[in-house]
């Protein structure tokens, strides 16, 4: 039998030999529930925090407290993007067949923390703004980069050939990530309704000390989150691909 | 300790609706997401 690794005498890890659906299969199926735990342990620890130690804000009330969520969530869906983008490029440039698996992957995730960050911000405009949505930049940009995700699986789910559709979307989500850039400066470039960063890696947060806090465990909890799912969603479109291989006939054999 | 008693924390200081809306729909984001998964890996790992 012909194997997809390549047999190469370098030492050390060789990181080609994950490239492969086969082994990466079994490593994220190993990975995923450490993620998962991870995840649920740190959401508990982060809204513990979140409602319970951070004190009430002096401007905004308890209102505040979708911050929580809302910047988390904020900051997943352009990462994710980013991510998403970086592994369609990569199967674009080297053809390797479980990039374009990640990528397709990512992109349910993606826009749900998009919605989410969309959701909660319209509730926050509301009695912080008074008015759940306005057509400024960051909440336009924010939107169209639903819109990229929706546009992403769509073009993939309308090619029937699983290699094209990773072709087609690698070039979307690569056209894509120009707007990332533009929801993260949109509020220095434009006069926004929305507020600036109360977070950057240059100055020290303008928040207190432990609501930066219950931010953080927030946004370490979507990371495992986001890593556990993805990691699923790979492997299920693995199954779903290589359905015809032996390793996965094999496969379910011992599931059943 | 922030809160007086249960239901001054889910009044949230009048803004529960915002509050508990947002987080209530980011749960039940997640439920989907992880039902519709094993939904998806149940259904390919159909032999």
């Amino acid at each position: 039998m012909l194997s997809a690794t390549p047999q190469t005498a370098s030492h050390g890890i060789n990181w080609f030999k994950y490239a492969s659906p086969q082994t990466f299969f079994p490593v994220a199926g190993a990975l995923a529930p450490w993620f998962a735990a991870m995840g649920a342990v740190l959401f508990a620890a982060g809204l513990y925090i979140g409602f319970f130690v951070a004190p009430t804000d002096a401007q905004q009330g308890e209102s505040y407290r979708i911050i929580f969520i809302h910047v988390p969530a904020a900051w997943m869906s352009m990462l994710i993007y980013l991510v998403m983008a970086f592994w369609a490029g990569v199967g674009l440039a080297f053809n390797t067949r479980l990039s374009g698996m990640m990528a397709t992957a990512l992109a349910p995730t993606g826009a749900l923390f998009t919605f989410v960050a969309l959701w909660t911000g319209a509730l926050w405009g509301k009695p912080t703004w008074g008015t759940w949505w306005v057509w400024d930049a960051r909440l336009t940009s924010e939107l169209l980069l639903l819109f990229l995700y929706f546009g992403f699986m769509a073009l993939q789910a309308a090619i029937d050939d699983p290699r094209r559709a990773d072709k087609a979307g690698a070039v979307l989500a690569l056209v894509g990530v120009i707007n990332i850039p533009i929801i993260y400066y949109s509020v220095q470039w434009w006069n926004t309704l929305h507020q600036g960063a109360s977070v950057s890696l240059k100055s020290a947060p303008t928040m207190a000390a432990t609501m930066f806090a219950g931010m953080l465990v927030m946004v370490f909890a979507c990371w495992a989150y986001a890593i556990a799912v993805a990691l699923w969603r790979v492997r299920c479109i693995i199954l779903e691909r290589e359905r015809r291989s032996d390793w996965v006939a094999q496969y379910l054999k011992v599931q059943a | 300790m922030n809160w007086g008693g249960v239901s001054e924390f889910f009044a949230m200081g009048g803004k529960g609706l915002y509050v508990w809306g947002s987080y209530a729909v980011t749960l039940l984001c997640i439920a989907i997401e992880l039902v519709s998964l094993w939904l998806r890996r149940r259904a390919a790992e159909k032999p």
